[in-house]
């Protein structure tokens, strides 16, 4: 394994010495493309364009790989009991099985075996430069990139080097989007993030209030219906709580299922609905407001729990917090409750601080870039961004993908411009495009894709790049 | 081969294989040099023992590891009555994404087609097909040919039987070939039949090198049986004159396998 100390840079020899726009010196690397991010879509980069014959550089902040997934990384965000919520053959990367005898939903640990096996297997490793950040990533002349990076926690000196192509891969589940609720500072009682959330020793005899209904907040409650003296559940609309299992089998392999067979979405709602209905029931009556959307409208939250532990009483279901006293908080029906301790479920932001938000087409700097397949920036034909998706199934099958797509993209940038040209028009002409039903509007949904969707339509832009 | 890369394949999402007990024998070099470990995938009716008789050990003498296994419902590997040709690739996919290294996949007969099936799902670093049966019509009405009796019941989805003339040359003992042919088990009827009948193979992931070898004098697959399955990979195939069906059986095993060696060492991204 490399670590920071026993960097073989690129010897100034041996790579010819240039100067960027600032006039400083930056070694160039050739045809290299650079990763950004060791994880799992960084991951899947190395590999596809090794495979199609580039010479990658991957920078990776921390000291190994998996990303999100090792739970090592100081901005990993897996619990003690984080399993994942789509089973194992949505999840696993479509040229690399997951072990037919494992469970199918996995445990966060067997994950990162799964991606250390894989970075072993193809050999990935030693493309990594481990320990070390990307601080700043620059358009160079000819479409080229100047990549600059330091040791992680800016010790050491910036270096900077120029790279035929850059994959942004650097996740969307490490920067907390923490909620700003008034008199907040005030509040006495612990506040944390979940994405600080560990054990569910942190909860054990507390009253906890548990706000956001994404699968982690779900995922919190119902640890916290076993371990706190009171849970208190606070979502801001009714949601569907798709079980991990129906009619026999993982829900998703039911919906895929359904799909091979061609069910129109319409169709399939309806079928989720009455099968829900018939097993679960109405979950008004537990206090839980009305769904406002059809299922497969926005990301399905998978939790075959928390509705167990609705039905003990252990949860409280609650609405939305409005105000933070000293010593309670109110919410907003008017109720106040009490908690010693508020986990604020309320998930993540995707960042690119390396790069200028304008490159991406976020002229407004909302966070909010404007890309082909969620992957190709318009005007940019050598920069990806990789796995910034957030589908009904795993992330891994469609990184995959994308950088499969990418690095043939790359090849035919020398074989067959024209082929590249049009395909940069295709980019350009069809940037924000969305791949999946209508989808309710939040700072994180813009992202979310259906799998199916989303897949066919980049298997139509991989045909289309090889058609004759 | 012309055919388009597959990314979705829904059916096979929704409804998983089942894993079953996979009978692998493996011989690994006490020093490891780096090379690419060997997957060997025996066709029908033989097992992971086929190739523990000769040439995993030949293998492991020139330095390289050697896995041979087992498919579902043969030999040593657990029960499969319905198992499908989809569920053999399984299996070999699943050992070979198991193995420390991206392995190279050798099949042999039917096994070729396994292989084949399973390069579509996993970037092999090569791939070898001995005596490769790629099915269809040809192949039954060869063997029809050759061994009406043996072939006839396995037409209707009883037993394929083979006899000795089919995978033998005539240089091997005969107590020797009746001690194989005592081996031999039967396949699955579902997956003997998607081998008339089934579906061409996805084109391979990851652009891997593949070797195709076999005999003229193979009873089973007929000299241009051999050239058109070479043709599908752009390559022609390497020939053992005087050898039967089951070249790792034969009196003549260690030319075949000493060629594959030496093409995997001379082959640069096989290597």
């Amino acid at each position: 394994m490399t670590t920071s100390t026993d960097h073989g840079w690129p010897d100034p020899a041996s790579s010819a010495l240039d100067l960027n726009r600032d006039g400083r010196s930056v070694s160039d690397r050739g045809e290299t493309v650079c990763v950004i991010g060791a994880g799992p879509s960084g991951l899947t980069a190395i590999k596809n364009l090794t495979e199609h014959g580039f010479g990658v550089d991957c920078y990776e902040r921390e000291t190994g790989v998996g990303g999100v997934w090792n739970w090592r990384h100081d901005r990993s965000p897996v619990y003690a009991s984080t399993h994942l919520i789509s089973s194992r053959p949505l999840t696993q990367f479509p040229d690399f099985p997951m072990p037919d005898d494992w469970p199918d939903y996995p445990h966060h640990s067997q994950l990162l075996s799964y991606l250390e096996r894989y970075a072993d297997h193809f050999d990935l490793r030693r493309h990594v430069w481990f320990g070390t950040e990307v601080v700043r990533v620059e358009p160079a002349d000819g479409d080229r990139w100047d990549v600059t990076t330091r040791s992680t926690g800016g010790y050491g000196p910036e270096r900077t080097s120029r790279y035929a192509a850059v994959v942004v891969a650097n996740g969307h589940n490490w920067s907390p989007k923490l909620p700003n609720h008034e008199g907040l500072a005030e509040f006495r009682g612990e506040v944390m993030h979940a994405s600080s959330y560990q054990d569910p020793a942190q909860l054990r005899g507390r009253r906890v209030l548990v706000v956001g209904a994404g699968n982690t907040g779900c995922d919190i409650a119902a640890e916290a219906a076993q371990q706190a003296a009171h849970c208190w559940h606070s979502t801001r609309r009714g949601y569907w709580y798709a079980p991990k299992y129906l009619l026999g089998r993982p829900a998703d392999q039911l919906n895929d299922l359904l799909l091979a067979l061609r069910l129109p979405r319409r169709l399939r709602q309806w079928l989720f609905h009455r099968l829900l209905r018939v097993s679960v029931g109405d979950l008004t009556r537990f206090g839980l407001p009305q769904p406002d959307h059809r299922m497969l409208e926005t990301h399905p939250i998978v939790n075959s729990q928390l509705v167990y532990y609705l039905g003990h009483g252990r949860v409280t279901p609650v609405p939305d917090a409005v105000r933070f006293h000293p010593d309670s908080v109110e919410l907003a029906d008017g109720r106040k409750v009490d908690p010693e301790l508020v986990v604020f479920a309320t998930g993540y932001l995707p960042r690119f601080e390396f790069l200028d938000p304008k490159i991406l087409g976020d002229d407004g700097g909302a966070g909010r870039p404007a890309l082909w397949l969620n992957a190709f920036v318009p005007n940019h034909p050598t920069l990806a961004v990789a796995g910034l998706v957030q589908p009904d199934s795993g992330i891994f099958p469609l990184s995959h993908w994308q950088s499969v797509l990418f690095a043939r993209l790359l090849r035919l940038r020398e074989t067959r411009p024209s082929k590249a040209a049009a395909f940069a028009a295709t980019v350009t002409a069809r940037a924000g495009e969305r791949y999946a039903g209508p989808v309710k509007e939040s700072s994180r949904h813009w992202f979310e894709v259906g799998h199916a969707d989303y897949l066919r339509a980049l298997q139509r832009a991989l045909h289309d790049l090889e058609a004759k | 081969m012309s055919q388009q890369v597959r990314v979705i394949r829904g059916r096979e999402w929704a409804r998983p294989v089942r894993p079953v007990r996979r009978e692998v024998l493996e011989a690994v070099p006490g020093l490891d040099e780096g090379r690419p470990p060997l997957l060997f995938v025996p066709g029908f009716g033989h097992g992971a023992w086929a190739f523990a008789e000769h040439w995993l050990g030949h293998a492991v003498e020139r330095g390289f590891s050697g896995y041979a296994l087992s498919l579902r419902g043969q030999s040593g590997s657990g029960p499969a009555p319905e198992a499908t040709l989809g569920a053999y690739a399984h299996d070999v996919v699943q050992v070979a994404a198991g193995l420390p290294r991206r392995a190279v996949l050798v099949g042999h007969g039917a096994g070729a087609l396994v292989v084949a099936h399973a390069l579509a799902r996993y970037p092999a670093r090569a791939a070898v097909l001995v005596a490769p049966v790629f099915g269809g019509w040809a192949t039954a009405v060869t063997a029809l040919r050759r061994n009406p009796l043996g072939t006839l019941p396995a037409l209707v989805g009883g037993r394929l039987r083979c006899s000795r003339a089919q995978l033998f040359g005539p240089e091997l003992p005969r107590d020797e070939a009746r001690r194989h042919l005592s081996r031999l088990g039967r396949p699955a009827r579902r997956a003997q039949w998607q081998l008339l009948f089934g579906r061409e193979p996805e084109p391979a992931v990851g652009d891997p090198p593949v070797l195709v070898l076999g005999s003229p004098e193979d009873r089973i697959v007929p000299r241009s049986a051999l050239t058109r399955a070479a043709r599908r990979y752009a390559s022609a195939p390497l020939l053992f004159p005087g050898m039967g069906h089951d070249l790792m059986l034969d009196a003549g095993w260690r030319e075949p396998i000493d060629a594959i060696l030496d093409w995997l060492e001379k082959e640069p991204s096989a290597g």
